[in-house]
């Protein structure tokens, strides 16, 4: 009885999405008090509906209630509580169901902190964010329904399990996270579409935008680097980015949400880049969705894509044409009416804020060439091939390498009227700084590398020194320091200090591939790894063995690793689970591969040089953004007093 | 016309692509699609219980069969068990069952207590047969057409209705 409630609270939510829908833009459309004084009650109707709903879902998991389809394919009376739980989520009906709720969560606060707001504004932003919630919820319940139950003869004793890909702390808290950043792009996406249906932008807007724009980039940013965390220990190849369709998925909204951060911050400082702006906010959504329709269409095979249905890719396609086809042609419609007022000149921050943009958005259409080539080469009628991490490799680091460039002088350009020659100083002594810091780096830590290493390494150095000049000039003049400041500061260095990382990982990283028997060692540099002894291990739902391995510097023990290989018994697939080491500067990585017989058996041995950065870097852009967007001007109310009184325009027909 | 209408017949020119790798995409979510239609994996096992005999896939050709991937570790296996006794009562097809990763004297055992409903059983050890076969997790049945064709998969617990509805339906068009 308990499964129906859930879905029965799923129905009763769609019904009020559909209400949120209807009077949030019609009323507004009217400017009707009452139609849109039905909004925020819907709002938060249907978060406490589709909370319910989830909770159920877990209620099932926790108590084994295999009657549920859902619950008897990604369940197991062996699977620990904690994994019960976080497999809510570990397939696709329950991905959707945690998409919606974060909808609803995102929306719930959009409508607690909108009242500052002109009333039909927001009445507008909470009905488009009604449509959203419409859509999902309508393709969960028609297509992926998560409370659907077994017929009573085929209900089993026990689960199929969870994947054991999917049993892993990293990996139960990463899709939440990512949803939060995916979904938070909607508020942005929402925020657009209320500007263009009201024909009118200004700063204020872009003020209001920012914050929530910024949180959801946060979101993304963690859960990004916590699924490549994952990568690089539960897959057991050592390596922490793959270029595969479902990372790409993800990394081409944080692309284009970091572009459109920028460009808020230019609509808002300086009324410029309006249509440039909204067609951002568009887009970053887009590619959220796009994310969602590639992995769980199954129209690119992926080692992420776990279900995949073409009855439900059908209906995310119809819905993402809707939905982002709707969008653009209202895009089309109403931006050539937002011109700017304003110029600016070619050496002034926000033509670097531009340059910056232009960087950004080829990065993420150089990432969806890649991705998608496979399927327009099918479209096309040729050989489904798959694009090779090469296209990616080969192009990507070009990007990065100007962006980067750009981010260091562009720092220190003025607004409007910049030139950089009246930064000089700070420009020269920037680059002087982080050359110096880079070839130190470069020279003393790890020797000669690749040229797009060192590249990158020096321009690291840059960027973290060019983006420490203003607060550092702000404190020793004893101004404000506001957070949106430290927030910057603070992200910039994360980039700075994730490209020093990721450079350094591809370039001196020590790898090898050996097969050893017990007693025997394998030598890399200074390091060697002595293969000791190889035992039983058993878990509550897995049994495998345990290799010992020691990890000797100069010949002093430093470390002993255990690298896994584990059986699951329910879905009969072996893990590999690395045995890691982290020290300050460098990761000592062993990864137990294939029993060759006579007790020998293949080891992947690695040493990685900063590697933890490329993640602890991801963690001070998140933090950043949590800073700026917590600064106290968007708190302030000042903003709407003063658009509160002019009168809300009419949209032309 | 104006530069803004440019997204909009970008994204649609996207969506047309989109449209065609969905309709081109195989039915993943019933998972014989790589299978189906094409000719079952060729395989040469031990036989459970005549460790000196071997079971080659050649062997079987020219008649419809049924593989019936199962093992004592396996809970639901237990769950179809009956079913299988009395679908092979019926003596419509033969059954293959393949001992999937499991120890030979707990198989035997457990045929010895529950009944056996297989003609032979082929032990795959290592499990490669399986993989061959694409099997997710046991129980899993595979219905092999008399020119060596799979023609379904069922995966989990076989009843008699799946029985009824998928393979004997598929046995009759075979006949005709």
């Amino acid at each position: 009885m308990v499964p129906e409630f859930g879905q029965f609270a799923l129905v009763l939510a769609l019904l009020l999405a559909a209400a949120q829908a209807v009077f949030g833009l019609v009323g507004a459309q009217r400017l009707d008090p009452r139609w849109m004084g039905v909004v925020r009650p819907a709002v938060a109707g249907h978060f406490v509906l589709v909370s319910a709903a989830i909770g159920v879902l877990i209620y099932a998991f926790v108590n084994f209630d295999f009657s549920v389809a859902y619950v008897a394919s990604n369940s197991n009376s062996a699977l620990p509580t904690f994994y019960r739980v976080a497999a809510v989520w570990g397939a696709h009906e329950g991905s959707l169901l945690l998409w919606a709720w974060m909808l609803s969560l995102w929306t719930l606060a959009v409508a607690a902190f909108s009242r500052n707001l002109p009333p039909h504004f927001a009445s507008r932003v909470m009905g488009v964010l009604g449509v959203v919630s419409f859509g999902f919820l309508l393709f969960t319940l028609y297509t992926s329904n998560p409370f659907d139950r077994l017929p009573v003869e085929q209900i089993p004793a026990d689960g199929r399990d969870l994947n054991p890909v999917l049993q892993d702390p990293a990996l139960a808290i990463h899709p939440p996270l990512l949803y939060m950043g995916y979904v938070g792009f909607a508020v942005a996406y929402s925020f657009a579409c209320a500007a263009m249906l009201e024909g009118k932008l200004d700063q204020v807007w872009a003020r209001w935008t920012r914050p929530w724009t910024t949180l959801a980039w946060c979101f993304l940013s963690v859960g990004i680097a916590l699924g490549s965390w994952w990568a690089y220990y539960e897959l057991g190849w050592g390596g922490y980015w793959f270029w595969d369709p479902v990372e790409n998925a993800s990394f081409m909204p944080w692309l284009v949400g970091t572009a459109l951060i920028h460009s808020l911050a230019v609509t808002e400082k300086r009324g410029l880049f309006k249509s440039w702006t909204l067609l951002l906010a568009i887009l970053a959504f887009s590619l959220s969705l796009l994310g969602t329709f590639l992995v769980r269409s199954g129209v690119l095979v992926s080692v992420h894509s776990f279900a995949a249905d073409p009855s439900r890719g059908m209906f995310i396609l119809g819905f993402l044409v809707l939905m982002i086809g709707g969008a653009l042609i209202l895009y089309a419609w109403r931006a050539p009416l937002l011109k700017s007022q304003a110029g600016f000149e070619g050496g002034a921050r926000e033509a670097f804020l531009l340059y910056n943009n232009i960087a950004l958005v080829l990065g993420a259409l150089v990432v969806l060439i890649g991705t998608l080539a496979p399927l327009v080469n099918e479209a096309l009628g040729k050989k489904s091939i798959s694009v090779g991490p090469g296209w990616f490799s080969r192009l990507f680091p070009y990007i990065a390498l100007a962006l980067l460039t750009l981010v260091a002088i562009g720092i220190h350009a003025a607004w409007k009227r910049g030139r950089l020659g009246d930064s000089r100083g700070r420009l020269f002594a920037g680059l002087g700084a982080g050359v110096i810091a880079g070839l130190l780096i470069v020279s003393i830590g790890f020797g000669p590398g690749k040229w797009q290493s060192a590249l990158g390494i020096v321009l690291g150095c840059w960027v973290i020194v060019s983006s420490l000049f203003d607060p550092v000039d702000r404190w020793r003049r004893k101004l404000t320091l506001p957070r949106a400041v430290i927030g910057m500061t603070i992200a910039h260095i994360g980039l700075g200090v994730n490209v020093i990382a990721i450079s350094t990982v591809e370039s001196y990283t020590i790898e090898r591939d050996v097969a050893v028997g017990v007693g025997e060692s394998v030598t890399m540099g200074r390091y060697a790894y002595r293969f000791d002894k190889l035992e039983p291990v058993e878990g509550p739902n897995y049994d495998g063995v345990r290799a010992e391995i020691t990890v000797l510097r100069d010949g002093q023990p430093v470390t002993v690793l255990h690298p896994e290989k584990r059986n699951y018994w329910v879905q009969r697939s072996t893990m590999t689970e690395a045995g890691i080491h982290s020290k300050w500067n460098m990761d000592l990585f062993v990864a137990l591969g294939e029993n060759l017989g006579g007790g020998r058996w293949s080891l992947r041995a690695q040493l990685r040089p900063l590697i933890d950065y490329v993640w602890l870097a991801a963690g001070l852009m998140a933090l950043g953004g949590g800073l700026a967007a917590s600064d106290r001007r968007y708190r302030s109310r000042q903003a709407v007093e003063s658009t509160a009184t002019s009168t809300p325009t009419a949209p032309a027909t | 016309m104006n530069r803004f209408i440019v997204p909009v017949v970008v994204f649609l020119g996207l969506a047309a692509v989109l449209f065609v790798g969905v309709k081109h995409s195989p039915d993943k979510n019933n998972m014989a699609s790589a299978l189906l239609g094409k000719p079952a994996p060729a395989f040469e096992l031990p036989v459970l219980g005549d460790p000196g005999r071997k079971l080659s896939s050649r062997e079987l050709a020219g008649k419809p069969w049924v593989l019936n991937v199962w093992g004592t570790w396996c809970v639901e296996c237990r769950v179809e068990h009956e079913a299988l006794l009395q679908i092979a009562a019926q003596k419509r097809v033969p059954i293959v069952g393949l001992s999937y990763k499991d120890d030979d004297a707990a198989a035997t055992e457990w045929l010895r207590q529950l009944g056996n409903p297989y003609n032979v059983v082929a032990v795959d050890k290592e499990g490669r047969t399986a993989i061959d076969y694409g099997v997710y997790g046991a129980p899993e049945t595979f219905f092999v057409d008399a020119g060596g064709r799979v023609q379904y998969r069922h995966a989990g617990a076989m009843t008699q209705e799946v029985w009824e509805r998928e393979f004997l339906a598929r046995l009759a068009g075979g006949a005709q």
